[in-house]
């Protein structure tokens, strides 16, 4: 038995370790590549972002998207899962098969489908209000097609994080107590359930932030320059500073994690009596 | 946005969820319908713990959102997959089968293949290396183990698209690290193919395996095991009769999902190889951006109904399993 068991170990250790290895390589790699150069070690690659040709703009630029779109994400889900958290079983079916349906939609399709609808623009709306629509929409300093794009593509991922958090807390018995003590609608809804749910509302954020700050698909076949598509257009020229970029972006969203791993432990804690 | 179109989602969502939306949504609303009316406002106050009339209406904006983001391009696709181009020549907007003819043939068929073949290997690569990695994940006693490597694969499973692939040129490519320090080019290594795209896809994809089957992982019990071992079974023998039945459906919905991720993803392949794997992401890119052939808009939507018609029969697969498996983590 403690042959097995040592036995075990071992194997256990020999996979992490191998997977650790290949998991970790590229990353060592990655960072010697961009510090390395034939005269010694430089850090010119990091040191030269800021300077470089729109770095700022288009990293404002996503930062910009990245936020509209999680406010847009958390405005249409939350309401919308409580409610039928609280309401009807039915519409929680309908809910769910709306939230998993973008899954199928691969976002160069969803991107060609897009393209296909703001093509109608020109071609048949050009004399209704509806243009300005269109032009509104695409207009390069913040557009709003990418939100949409965007929204689409992060409701399942949002969907599931929101209801996971929503199965572990009994909203509706939540709300009831919440209510008989004499509390308001808005009341209950900010000050009991939301604050409940605030592990499941990071989680989701950060899920949706994760993909819109590394979205390049949909952004560069519309033809717009966020921060993913300027590291493309940065690595032809430059290979180290897109190396560095790849670097730090990695770091950040590690960073981010491990602050949303927080919440959530601390969150744990204060509840112990999980089921 | 939300506010002005609501009677729209009743006919969009016809179109593209079976039916299935717009019957679920009448027969909710219609019994919770009398029912608030009959009390009356005034006498109801105290009683309406639940919002009755407000509980669908919170549901509204997600859903006329999604009837117009997400229907009106589906209309778009399935309309100008079988139109010819407006900017064609002949017959602009006529009924034709043509786009969609094309897009199986030649050089788009050769695509379309080529991504089916590459997200099947690396989803089933990744479902083999990820089990073993998970299990040692839920058999260590050390609880750091455990919450570093799924921290980190959360981070990787999300680290797809362009920083994957030029960290993966900055290792392996042709002026990589890697590839300088054990010469490897020498031996006939190239990132830049199928091969190459396989072990980057790999990076982000046995991340995801981990993630996946880990909750199936923590719902064997202990006590099968015990219980197997006990009646002489060897542990070759626990894994075939007890543990992978158990966990069949969590593997085959976790490799749906790989393969779903590889045959979507765009922007690795599309900043690595160029055009020396051809991939079907890659194809609508090109016809989009015109680079093949003017006039030819439409080809792009019948591709990208050519992908979705893949996609949606995998995850037709995908959602019974992930139901079924359900059962064990509960």
């Amino acid at each position: 038995m403690a042959q097995l068991i040592s036995r075990l170990r071992l194997w256990r250790g020999a996979v992490l370790l191998i997977a650790g290895t290949y998991f970790l390589l590229p990353m060592a790699a990655s960072v010697w590549f961009s510090i390395d150069d034939p005269k010694g070690i430089t850090f010119e690659a990091y040191t030269g972002l800021l300077s470089a040709p729109g770095f700022t703009d288009s990293l404002w630029l996503t930062l910009q998207l990245a936020v509209v779109t999680v406010l847009v994400v958390l405005l249409l889900l939350v309401p919308a899962l409580i409610a039928v958290r609280l309401g009807s079983p039915k519409l929680r079916t309908v809910l769910e098969v709306v939230c998993t349906l973008p899954l199928v939609v691969p976002p160069v399709a969803l991107t060609a489908g897009l393209i296909g609808v703001l093509r109608w623009g020109p071609d048949y709306l050009m004399d209704t209000p509806f243009f300005q629509t269109f032009v509104f929409v695409q207009d390069p300093k913040f557009p709003l097609v990418l939100v949409i794009a965007y929204v689409l593509m992060s409701l399942p991922l949002a969907y599931r994080a929101l209801d996971a958090g929503l199965r572990a807390v009994d909203v509706r018995t939540l709300v009831e107590a919440a209510r008989n003590c004499g509390a308001s609608w808005p009341r209950a809804v900010f000050t009991v359930v939301l604050p409940n749910l605030r592990g499941a509302l990071l989680n989701a954020s950060f899920l949706t932030l994760a993909l819109v700050l590394g979205e390049f698909t949909s952004a560069s076949i519309l033809g717009y320059q966020p921060f993913a598509v300027w590291i493309y257009s940065v690595g032809n020229s430059q290979a180290q500073m897109s190396v560095a970029v790849s670097v730090l972006s990695l770091l950040i969203t590690w960073v981010l994690l491990l602050l949303l791993a927080a919440a959530g432990r601390e969150r744990r804690h204060r509840t112990p009596a999980r089921p | 946005m939300t506010t002005a179109p609501t009677p729209v989602p009743t006919p969009a969502a016809t179109d593209h969820s079976g039916g299935a939306g717009v019957s679920g949504t009448a027969s909710a609303t219609s019994p919770t319908v009398p029912a608030q009316r009959a009390p009356g406002r005034p006498t109801a106050g105290r009683r309406r713990l639940r919002p009755r009339a407000g509980g669908w209406l919170a549901t509204v904006p997600l859903l006329a959102f999604f009837a117009i983001s997400f229907g009106l391009p589906a209309v778009a696709i399935a309309i100008g997959a079988f139109t010819a181009s407006s900017d064609a020549e002949t017959g602009a907007g006529q009924f034709t089968t043509d786009n969609l003819t094309a897009s199986v043939q030649g050089a788009y068929w050769t695509a379309l293949l080529s991504s089916v073949k590459l997200s099947a290997l690396t989803a089933l690569l990744g479902t083999l290396i990820g089990l073993p990695i998970a299990q040692a994940v839920v058999t260590s006693r050390h609880k750091a183990v455990r919450e570093a490597v799924l921290s980190a694969s959360g981070v990787l499973a999300n680290f797809g698209g362009l920083p994957l692939a030029f960290a993966f040129v900055a290792t392996l490519g042709n002026a990589g690290e890697l590839t300088k320090l054990l010469h490897l080019t020498d031996h006939g290594w190239s990132l830049y193919s199928f091969t190459g795209l396989t072990v980057v896809y790999l990076y982000f994809l046995v991340p995801l395996m981990v993630l996946s089957i880990t909750p199936a992982l923590d719902g064997l019990r202990v006590q099968w095991r015990e219980a197997a071992h006990n009646n002489r079974a060897t542990t070759l023998q626990y894994w075939r009769h007890v543990a992978l039945p158990i966990l069949f459906p969590s593997l085959l919905g976790g490799f749906v999902l790989l393969f779903g991720s590889a045959f979507a993803a765009y922007a690795t392949a599309a900043a690595m190889v160029g055009a020396t794997v051809p991939l079907i992401s890659r194809s609508i890119a090109d016809a989009l951006s015109g680079n093949v052939l003017v006039g030819q808009g439409n080809l792009a939507l019948a591709l990208s109904l050519d992908m979705i018609v893949v996609a949606a029969l995998v995850m037709a697969v995908y959602l019974p399993l992930q139901r079924r498996s359900a059962r064990w983590l509960s």
